[in-house]
C-alpha cells in the first residue's frame, strides 16, 4: 500500500466520545482531506475504526485504494447495513457476502464515467497521434536537429472495440462516434438500446478492431480477459487502451507483445501491481502511462462528496441508498 | 507530366517524392539548398521550373515568383497558403491549389488531444510515471475537460469539425468569426475578447491573413485568464508568442496546448519546465493516411493541370 494521496489525506477523525450531536454516525475507513471533512462533519458524527463504538455504526465511508470488503471487515463492523463506495471500481467489495448479511452497497453512480472516458479519449489520441512523445522530442531540441517526427495514425474510421460497455464504455462510445470511429462491444448481454455492434467472444472483437478499449469491471470472469490469443487477434497494427483495472490484462504478456512489435502501442492508466509499472514499458515509446489518474479532477471529487453525503442521507431517513452498485 | 520541372520546397513524403518521378517530373529540391542560395537556384533552374509543390513553412513568395517566369502552378502540400503571395499568382496567371478536407478531420482529432493532453497533463503523468516517483506518492489533481466552455476562432471547416468533437464531451460551444453563422447551437461572439472572456479553452482555427496576425493578443490572453487554456492548431503568427510565453511563465494563463509557433522548429525554451504546456513540432496533419491523401491530391492538381482539365482544389 502507497502513500496516502496528498490531495485526500488529512487525518481519519477519531471521535471517542459518546456523540453529543444527533447527527447520524458514520463510520470513515479511508483518509480524507479537509475538503471531505467539513462537508461530512456537517451532516454525521464521524468515527474511526480505532473508536470504540465503530462496532455499531450503520453506515461507512469506504475506498477501494484503502480498503478491502470481505467477511473479515464485515465481521469486524458487524452493524453495518450501508457502504458507501467513493471510487470507479468496486472490485474489492465481496458484494455477495453485502448481499447475504443485508449491507446496501453504492457508489458514485456516473460522478466518474465523464472523467475516465475523456482519458481514454485522451490516451487514445496520445498513441495515435504520438503526442507525448513528440512533445517530449521539442523539449529535448530535436525538432531543431532532427527535423521532423514521425507520422502517426489517423484515428478517423477505425474500428473500436469496448471491452464492457457500462456506464464508462457507453461514454467513451459516445466520445468515440463523433471523431466517426467504428464502434463494437463486448459485455455479458447484448444492449439492444445501442446501436453499437455486439461481438459475444472477445478474440473475435480483437480481430475485428484496430483499437481495443478495457473498460470493464475487474471480477473472476474478467480476470486476465485480455490474454495472448487476444492480444495475437488484435494484430502487429492494434492499440490496446487500460483504463479499467490492470489485472484484466495479462501484463507480462502484453509487456513481452509490445516489446516485439506483435500489437503497435498501448495507453495504459492501470496495472497489475501499482505503482509499479514493469521496466520494459518504460523503456518502449510506442506506450503512454499515466498513474491510476483517470478519476481525480476536483470538479469530480467534488461531485463525489455530495452524491456520497447523498446516499448516506436517503439511507439514514430509510429509503434505499440513491446510487446502488448495479452489476451489468 | 513528362520532363515538367517541379520545385520542390521541403522534403516531401516519399510516396509523393516517388509519384512524381514515375510520372516523368524533373524534381529540383530546393531544400536542399542552404537558405542564402535558395533564389539563386531557383534562377539556374527557371527554365525548367513550371510547378511549386511547396508546404506551410515554404510556399512560394514574390521573390520566389519573381525568379520563376514559366511557373505555372503552386500546388501547396497544405491547406493554408499564408506562404503563397496569392496576389502576385493572380496577377501572373499562376493556379494555386491546397489541400482542403482531407486533413480536416486529423486537425480537430490534435485539437482535441491537445485539449485532454493539456488539462489532464497527460504527458506530465507518463513522466511522472516512468521517473518511479509514483512509487513514493500520487501525481496531483488535474482539470476535467468535459462540460468546459469551448470557444472557437474562425468556424470554418476545421472549426467545425472541433465543434462536433467537443460537442460530444457536453462542451457548450461558442465562437468567433468575420460574420455570425446558421449555427443556432452555438454562441456567436463578435470580437475575439468576448468570446475569451466566455469560455474555458480557446481554439484557434482560422486562416493566417492580414487581419488575423497576432489575434490572440494581450488582451485576448488576459481575458482568457488564469484557468482558461489556449490551443493553437492554426499558425504560429496568430498568437504573439513572447506575450504568451510570459502570460504561461506568469500563471496568467492556465496553460496552453501548442503545434505551431511563429519561428519553427524553434520553440520558446522557457516553455519547456512547464507542466501546463504540451507542445508537438507541426504535426496536425502528420498522419500517413492524411498525407498520403493530401501528396494525391497535390498530384491530382498537378495532372489535371497539365492535362488540362479542371482543378481539384483551386483557390485561385
Amino acid at each position: 500500500m502507497y502513500a496516502f494521496p496528498s490531495h485526500t489525506a488529512a487525518s481519519i477523525p477519531t471521535s471517542d466520545e459518546t456523540p453529543t450531536s444527533d447527527l447520524p454516525p458514520l463510520l470513515v475507513l479511508r483518509p480524507l482531506s479537509d475538503t471531505w471533512l467539513s462537508a461530512l462533519n456537517a451532516k454525521f458524527t464521524l468515527y474511526s475504526p480505532s473508536s470504540p463504538l465503530s462496532a455499531s455504526v450503520h453506515a461507512a465511508l469506504i475506498s477501494g485504494a484503502y480498503n478491502r470488503v470481505d467477511p473479515a471487515l464485515l465481521d469486524q463492523y458487524p452493524s453495518l447495513r450501508c457502504l458507501v463506495n467513493t471510487g470507479a471500481g468496486v472490485n474489492h467489495i465481496n458484494l455477495e457476502e453485502c448481499k447475504r448479511r443485508g449491507v446496501q452497497v453504492a457508489n458514485v453512480g456516473e460522478t466518474h464515467s465523464k472523467n475516465v472516458a475523456d482519458y481514454a479519449v485522451g490516451l487514445l489520441l496520445d498513441v495515435m497521434r504520438r503526442i507525448t512523445m513528440s512533445d517530449r522530442y521539442v523539449r529535448n531540441g530535436l525538432w531543431v536537429t532532427r527535423g521532423n517526427y514521425p507520422l502517426g495514425s489517423k484515428l478517423g474510421g477505425k474500428r473500436v472495440g469496448i471491452v464492457g460497455l457500462g456506464s464508462i464504455g457507453s461514454a467513451i462510445a459516445k466520445r468515440l462516434e463523433a471523431f466517426e470511429c467504428k464502434i463494437s462491444y463486448l459485455s455479458r448481454k447484448a444492449k439492444p438500446t445501442v446501436s453499437y455492434r455486439y461481438i459475444p467472444n472477445i478474440c473475435d472483437l480483437a480481430a475485428e478492431s484496430d483499437i481495443l478499449v478495457v473498460s470493464c469491471a475487474l471480477t473472476k470472469e474478467t480476470h486476465h480477459i485480455v490474454n495472448k490469443q487476444v492480444l495475437q487477434a488484435l494484430g502487429k497494427e492494434g492499440i490496446i487502451i487500460n483504463i479499467g483495472r490492470g489485472a484484466s490484462i495479462d501484463e507480462p504478456e502484453l509487456v513481452r507483445c509490445l516489446a516485439q512489435g506483435e500489437i503497435k502501442g498501448a495507453g495504459l492508466d492501470v496495472f497489475e501491481h501499482e505503482p509499479n509499472i514493469p521496466k520494459e514499458l518504460i523503456e518502449l515509446e510506442n506506450v503512454v502511462l499515466t498513474p491510476h489518474q483517470s478519476v481525480f479532477t476536483p470538479e469530480a471529487m467534488a461531485e463525489v462528496i455530495q452524491i456520497c453525503i447523498a446516499n448516506f442521507e436517503a439511507f439514514f431517513t430509510g429509503k434505499p441508498v440513491i446510487t446502488p452498485v448495479v452489476a451489468d | 507530366m513528362d520532363k515538367i520541372g517541379v520545385l520542390v520546397t521541403h522534403k516531401p513524403l516519399p510516396y509523393l517524392e516517388q509519384e512524381l518521378t514515375r510520372r516523368g517530373c524533373r524534381l529540383f529540391r530546393l531544400w536542399e539548398s542552404p537558405e542564402s542560395c535558395r533564389l539563386e537556384f531557383c534562377r539556374e533552374n527557371s527554365s525548367e521550373i513550371r510547378a511549386i509543390v511547396g508546404n506551410s513553412n515554404f510556399g512560394a513568395d514574390a521573390a520566389t515568383i519573381d525568379a520563376l517566369p514559366k511557373l505555372e502552378i503552386v500546388a501547396s502540400f497544405s491547406v493554408g497558403l499564408d506562404k503563397v503571395d496569392l496576389p502576385k499568382c493572380k496577377e501572373r496567371g499562376i493556379r494555386v491549389t491546397n489541400t482542403p478536407d482531407v486533413l480536416t478531420d486529423d486537425v480537430a482529432d490534435l485539437a482535441i488531444g491537445l485539449t485532454i493532453s493539456v488539462m489532464r497533463r497527460i504527458p506530465s503523468a507518463d513522466k511522472y510515471a516512468r521517473s518511479g516517483a509514483w512509487k513514493k506518492g500520487e501525481y496531483t489533481l488535474t482539470t476535467r475537460f468535459s462540460g468546459k466552455r469551448v470557444g472557437i476562432l474562425g468556424l470554418g471547416r476545421i472549426g467545425l469539425a472541433i465543434a462536433k468533437r467537443a460537442e460530444a464531451f457536453d462542451c457548450p460551444i461558442s465562437y468567433y468569426s468575420r460574420s455570425e453563422k446558421p449555427h443556432p447551437n452555438y454562441t456567436y461572439y463578435s470580437t475575439p475578447v468576448d468570446l475569451a472572456s466566455n469560455c474555458d479553452i480557446l481554439v484557434v482555427a482560422c486562416a493566417l491573413t492580414e487581419e488575423t496576425r497576432h489575434i490572440v493578443n494581450r488582451a485576448v490572453i488576459d481575458a482568457l485568464g488564469p484557468k482558461g487554456v489556449l490551443i493553437n492548431i492554426g499558425r504560429g503568427p496568430h498568437v504573439d508568442e513572447p506575450e504568451l510565453v510570459a502570460a504561461l511563465v506568469e500563471g496568467r494563463l492556465g496553460g496552453a496546448g501548442l503545434d505551431v509557433f511563429e519561428n519553427e522548429p524553434h520553440v520558446p525554451e522557457e516553455l519547456f519546465a512547464l507542466d501546463n504546456v504540451v507542445l508537438v513540432p507541426h504535426v496536425a496533419s502528420a498522419t500517413i493516411e492524411t498525407r498520403t491523401a493530401m501528396a494525391d491530391l497535390v498530384l491530382g492538381n498537378l495532372e489535371a493541370h497539365f492535362l488540362k482539365k479542371p482543378l481539384l482544389t483551386a483557390v485561385v
